[in-house]
């Protein structure tokens, strides 16, 4: 097509996508002006519309308040290990499923494809009672373990990895190689492109996790981010300079890292219904 | 480059290999592939999700536990707060999903132009909200949307409206809910349906301009049709996502003012968790199982019997 467009509507559609980012980007903006400023600043009339020095002493502020060091190693620790065993256990799973026939395999898996429409909030409370019965109430392993199993991972690994051709298993296979060699060495490497996707993925699932840590996690040692955040709002008296120096440090990672790798980003957190 | 990776990589030992893991042949080895998987399957969702059924028939007496039956569910149906729940959640459901995919649908159809620059800039920018912890976008909003300081009312004094009381009025505040939402999903939603409009032949519309057809006649006739599998996929994720509505309200007004902004899962929350009746907060999880299954289905049906 080389229909031209005039330059009038052409304004428009810049001018109409212009607006859209700044509604989109604004909200992160008026963040760091918050995380910045004493807490007054942004509630004045008119509002301090610019970044100030008081982002230290705001940081200083949150760590005496809430531990937020202890609170984002929390949050680093319960992610990182989440994403790493989940996807080693998902990738297993999927490859099993795309890649032998076994019995039972089918009606396996459709519960697992059950299990996805099923809201998880069904399992809140009697998890709360699996981990109040072995006295795992406010631990790490009480917010890692109950989703290490994601149906959505393992729908997706499977997916992915019916592209591998059988030709490369048996070739391995004939050359003697075991069959956890095979999964290591030749699978795991073939599917990296995958694996980062459903990485990134549970790795956002975990970051931003809330109703779960919140029913399981007590003492604000053991808080997560979006838990510790969610405590500053019910205090009784609010610093509003506190609660957005949290946010942004729960932001802000997430930002850099995706900004880095949009692509991989944007296909993970969409479950690779995108693909680039 | 993986496959020359394995003839040039590491060496088995193929004897000791076999000696070691005789058991382990690929009959067998699917088994302890989905093994790890299935055991946590099992306990934490298999387990969880029956006890919760079989909890919603019992209530607690004492320490003790007692099966009554239907009791639970004849409560719920009396519950006039459990009504404005649901109601509420469908309110949400029928005026912000819509509103959320159409923009979402104008901005992918504005960015896929072929006069703009910046594509990915764009989308990326329009992207970004999509990153952040629904509980850092819902405290976020409520300081913009703070009735006496918030920036959002000094904007508005600006066209001579008066200030809004987004989080402490019944209406506003389930207005105030929705804009936050919006706001976290559209751009992703945006980017699926970006993704949809790309895979439209382009011999369709040239076939359309050739016949004279106006651009907006393009748009109904060729854009929106060729996006229906999107628009149904986009539009399960969001019902789903909007049934499970939890983050937001409880930061943003945590269900009120006057319960104006109490959904389901958030009651559900609060008879779990604040008054530990779990009985009856099982029962109030398994309504909800009920309606994501029948609108699940409905959708699945109305989706398929257009093929």
């Amino acid at each position: 097509m080389t229909t031209q467009m005039s330059p009038m509507k052409k304004t428009l559609l810049y001018a109409f996508l212009f607006v859209g980012v700044i509604v989109s980007i604004f909200p992160f903006y008026w963040m760091f002006v918050g995380a910045t400023n004493p807490s007054g600043e942004i509630f004045k009339v008119p509002p301090n519309f610019f970044p100030g020095t008081h982002g230290w002493e705001n940081f200083k502020n949150l760590n005496e308040n809430v531990g937020i060091i202890r609170v984002m190693g929390n949050s680093l620790f319960i992610t990182l290990t989440f994403t790493a065993l989940s996807a080693l256990i998902c990738t297993a799973a999927g490859y099993a499923f795309a890649k032998f026939q076994f019995k039972g395999r089918n009606q396996i898996f459709f519960l697992l494809l059950v299990a996805i429409m099923i809201p998880y909030h069904v399992t809140l409370i009697p998890l709360f009672e699996i981990f109040s019965n072995v006295n795992w109430l406010n631990t790490f392993q009480a917010v890692i373990l109950p989703q290490v199993a994601y149906p959505f991972a393992i729908f997706l690994m499977r997916q992915n990895m019916q592209a591998i051709p059988d030709s490369l298993l048996e070739a391995a296979r004939v050359d003697g190689a075991g069959e956890f060699h095979i999964f290591f060495r030749i699978v795991m490497p073939v599917m990296r492109p995958a694996l980062a996707a459903v990485a990134i993925f549970l790795f956002m699932f975990q970051w931003n996790n809330f109703i779960w840590p919140l029913v399981v996690l007590q003492s604000q040692e053991m808080y997560t981010l979006p838990v510790a955040l969610s405590s500053l709002i019910g205090m009784s008296r609010i610093d509003y300079g506190q609660v957005m120096m949290g946010t942004t440090l729960s932001t802000l990672p997430i930002m850099i890292f995706f900004l880095l790798l949009q692509k991989q980003f944007i296909s993970g957190i969409l479950g690779g219904s995108v693909k680039e | 480059m993986s496959q020359s990776n394995v003839q040039g990589g590491t060496r088995v030992k193929p004897k000791e290999n076999r000696n070691r893991k005789k058991w382990i042949t690929p009959k067998t080895v699917p088994y302890l592939f989905i093994l790890p998987a299935v055991t946590f399957f099992l306990i934490f969702t298999v387990y969880p999700v029956i006890s919760s059924l079989l909890l919603s028939f019992q209530t607690r007496v004492g320490s003790e536990y007692e099966f009554v039956w239907f009791e639970n569910y004849i409560r719920l149906f009396q519950d006039a707060l459990f009504y404005k729940a649901l109601g509420n959640t469908f309110l949400i459901l029928i005026i912000q999903v819509p509103i959320q995919l159409f923009l979402a649908v104008i901005i992918a159809v504005a960015l896929n132009s072929q006069f703009v620059k910046m594509k990915s800039f764009f989308r990326v920018a329009f992207f970004m909200p999509a990153i952040t912890a629904l509980v850092a976008s819902s405290i976020i909003f409520m300081i913009m949307l703070d009735e006496n300081y918030g920036l959002v009312n000094y904007l508005l004094s600006f066209v001579g409206i008066e200030p809004v009381a987004w989080l402490s009025d019944p209406f506003w505040a389930k207005v105030a809910l929705m804009v936050a939402i919006t706001w976290r999903w559209t751009g992703y939603n945006m980017v699926i349906f970006l993704a949809g409009l790309q895979n439209i032949p382009g011999s369709l519309y040239e076939a359309a301009e050739m016949d004279g057809a106006s651009k907006l006649r393009q748009f109904f006739y060729i854009t929106l049709p060729q996006l229906k599998p999107i628009f149904l996929f986009t539009f399960v994720l969001s019902t789903i996502g909007t049934l499970q509505l939890f983050d937001e309200p409880y930061i943003l007004t945590n269900g009120g003012p006057n319960n104006a902004t109490m959904t389901i899962t958030l009651y559900l929350y609060e008879n779990g968790f604040r008054y530990f009746d779990f009985g009856y907060a099982s029962a109030i999880a398994y309504v909800l199982v009920l309606i994501i299954g029948v609108l699940s289905w409905a959708q699945m049906k109305w989706a398929g019997e257009d093929k």
